[in-house]
């Protein structure tokens, strides 16, 4: 940890500075209060060294066991963890930062707290002191922490509003087992392996399991904006924040709209910069990382580094875009270019950090691009994730309102042609009639009112992965109905909602969290300890966001246009108003091919397949033919071949061959 | 036409078909009730036809009406071929 007040800055940088370690958790609870073994707890910690390199430490008090693994930044001598505070009363192990606690120190030291660091850790102290559990809701920040308080024998675990941080738990025995990892768990030897059929047929269907599961059974994630009290042998889960939607949004002036916003995402970057280490910037092209690019310049006045993905195939790459935003901001960058055959090989390490399966290779290029950032010295970047998901950003909400206003004139000759002016890159569709169109896209007039009718396509579709599944598989989940289980979980009052406001929230609570900050994002830049920060995820700009009129999010078909309109003069034009791209990478070209990846055999065999049990070897075997006769792909079998390869990784590292 | 429904069956088995062959397939079941064919799907039966046929398929007959089904899809096959 960084003496008070020291400066160390990228550059001329001058920030206020805080004592920052990136980290990974784990700890052990015994409910009958047998002594916690150190070297379990040290080998659970050792599972995630990854993301805390630099040593780790342990705290255990009879049946508790608190463990911390750490990357040093700069002088820890004030921050080590687990922490306690004075008395030793209270105990915690943190991985994360709380952006504002300055300003809660600020509040806490008026109010005659006394403060032995001058860490972001002693701050959950302190206020847990002062506010018990509803702590967590005076942090601005990206959390996963576990508090031990001697005085009721309670363990007090909590993870960030939007689930950027991991926490995973499980109960096995007469033990509750947790840590920011998955694998920190399986080394505990009362855990079970076993990958679960039915979060398998979630992941199948909306891309990742649906909080509290997660891909292995038994094992669970404390899922985002909630907290969890362990006490006398019970479990209490409870969300402590919500990600709601005005039933009638007020209506907004545009231009006090996009003044207050982007003073709050100023705001929110200012202080994400707070730190003792250089901080960079992702840069992708798009309008979410340029705009945050030019808001790091105006806050820090100083040189940045901006790091960005270019891709071989011309088809996914946007290099450049990004050399328009380099020109213009006159920025310090490095790229790492991906080719196909750089994908097809990390995959196998890839799954290792993403702890589940996977239906596109997309999380590939950003593991490869977070090993660039740590090569350059850099450990903390900031990166544009959650713009799309609360300022309507993705072609799927785009999709949806054309879908509607078709469907409400399912004869109109016109109205399809919008959606092939949505996907122009998407070839195929370019050529299809009117009424396969209506068939693809379900453009049927009784779905309308469906609650899920923003997500229906894309989930029918990913759902075509499961006629893989082998039939012992197919039996265990057919009484499953994923469908039900979402109907099921949305919140009171959603059906009022604004209809982007509906998809924008399916959106934020399950691809978000489960897969664009978890596969592609924690997990990537955890594999080579980078810590991502994301202010469009300050909880001030997702709560104003959400209370913007969708009119201004997507005015007609202009996705993004307050932003656009924040962004005037900051970014150059040509990327202002350039069409969105989504972020994809080649699937199946990455492992086929005269440089056909060497491991395919190993996961995808007919006895491999047979082995897991989860696939029917003669439909992979059909899929693998089609795959290396290099005919033309759609998306059923692209995400189905990557999403088999993954589950088999999965099975083979963390279920058949686990080395703790 | 026996022959051209074994041809469209093997052709749907060896590219489409993954749950169990061609027995679970009905001669009039919607290929995209059931989840066989996407767009690309589409595209791919299309030019499938047209090598394996001889005959070239307009735009405009890219419907579900004419490629649906074994049925339809043999039927269509057979109006194209019958055409001088």
């Amino acid at each position: 940890m960084g003496p008070p007040n020291t400066i160390v800055g990228y550059g001329a940088w001058r920030l206020e500075v805080a004592c920052r370690v990136m980290c990974g958790i784990a700890g052990i609870l015994n409910f009958d209060a047998e002594r916690v073994d150190p070297d379990l707890l040290r080998r659970m910690i050792g599972m995630v060294g990854h993301r805390g390199p630099d040593g780790q430490d342990l705290y255990t008090d009879g049946g508790v066991g608190l463990a911390h693994a750490r990357l040093s930044i700069i002088d820890l001598s004030g921050g080590r963890q687990p922490m306690s505070n004075r008395d030793q009363s209270i105990w915690v192990t943190f991985n994360g930062e709380i952006f504002n606690y300055l300003e809660l120190r600020e509040d806490l030291l008026k109010r005659g707290h006394r403060f032995a660091t001058q860490s972001d850790t002693e701050v959950i102290l302190h206020l847990y002191e002062e506010h018990g559990e509803d702590c967590v809701r005076f942090f601005n920040g990206q959390w996963a922490f576990a508090v031990w308080d001697l005085a009721g024998r309670k363990l007090f675990l909590s993870r960030d509003r939007l689930g950027v941080r991991p926490l995973v738990y499980t109960v096995a025995g007469r033990s509750l087992i947790f840590g920011s990892e998955i694998k920190s768990l399986f080394a505990h030897p009362a855990v079970r392996r076993a990958i679960d059929p039915h979060a398998l047929d979630q992941l199948c269907t909306v891309w990742t399991t649906i909080p509290p599961k997660t891909i292995f059974h038994e094992v669970l994630e404390l899922p985002p904006g909630h907290s969890m009290t362990v006490q006398d042998g019970k479990i209490d889960v409870r969300p402590y924040w919500r990600l709601e939607y005005p039933r009638d949004p007020e209506p907004m002036d545009e231009q006090a709209c996009a003044d207050r916003l982007l003073e709050l995402l100023t705001d929110a970057t200012r202080i994400r910069l707070r730190s003792d280490v250089p901080v960079g910037a992702y840069l992708s092209g798009g309008l979410d990382s340029s705009l945050l690019t030019a808001l790091i310049l105006r806050v820090t006045n100083a040189p940045l580094k901006t790091f960005s993905v270019a891709f071989e195939d011309a088809d996914f790459d946007e290099s450049g875009y990004q050399r328009d935003v380099i020109r213009f901001l006159n920025t310090d960058h490095q790229e790492v270019r991906c080719s196909s055959r750089d994908i097809g090989r990390v995959f196998p390490d890839v799954i290792w950090h993403t702890e589940k399966p996977v239906l596109r290779t997309a999380p590939a290029p950003l593991f490869l691009l977070s090993r660039l950032v740590r090569d350059q010295g850099f450990k903390v970047v900031l990166t544009g994730e959650g713009s799309d998901e609360m300022l309507g950003g993705y072609d799927i909400f785009k999709e949806a309102k054309i879908r509607r206003f078709w469907a409400a004139r399912p004869d109109s000759r016109l109205r399809p042609l919008l959606l092939r002016r949505l996907y122009p890159y998407l070839r195929d569709l370019q050529h299809q009639s009117d009424a396969y169109l209506q068939a693809f896209f379900h453009v049927r007039p009784e779905e309308r009112a469906d609650p899920l009718f923003s997500h229906l396509p894309r989930w029918d579709l990913t759902s075509r992965i499961k006629l893989f599944f082998s039939d012992a598989v197919r039996a265990e989940i057919s009484h499953d109905d994923v469908y039900a289980e979402l109907r099921r979980r949305l919140p009171e009052g959603f059906a009022q909602w604004p209809s982007l406001s509906q998809a924008q929230h399916l959106e934020a609570t399950y691809l978000l969290p489960g897969y664009i900050l978890s596969s592609q994002g924690d997990r990537m830049a955890m594999a080579h300890s980078v810590e991502g920060r994301f202010p469009f995820l300050d909880h001030r700009v997702v709560e104003y966001a959400a209370g913007i009129p969708p009119t201004l999010k997507m005015k007609v078909l202009n996705e993004k246009y307050i932003l656009k309109r924040c962004a005037a003069g900051l970014i150059p034009e040509s990327v202002r108003r350039r069409p969105k791209q989504p972020y994809m990478a080649p699937d199946i070209p990455s492992f086929f091919g005269p440089d056909e990846a060497p491991y395919l055999d190993a996961y995808l065999s007919d006895g491999a397949l047979r082995r897991a049990g989860v696939f029917d070897p003669r439909k992979v075997g059909q899929l693998l033919e089609k795959c290396r006769k290099g005919r033309r792909q759609g998306f059923r079998e692209n995400m189905a071949l990557v999403a088999i390869l993954s589950t088999q990784i999965v099975y083979d590292r963390f279920v058949a061959n686990f080395v703790s | 036409m026996a022959d051209v429904e074994h041809r469209i069956r093997q052709y749907i088995a060896e590219n489409f078909l993954l749950d169990g062959g061609q027995a679970a397939l009905h001669n009039d079941d919607s290929f995209l009730e059931k989840g066989i064919i996407d767009s690309t799907g589409v595209l791919e039966l299309v030019n499938w036809m047209e090598e394996s046929f001889g005959f070239e398929v307009d735009d405009t007959e890219l419907i579900p009406d004419n490629l649906d089904s074994i049925d339809r899809l043999a039927a269509f096959i057979e109006r194209k071929c019958a055409k001088p």
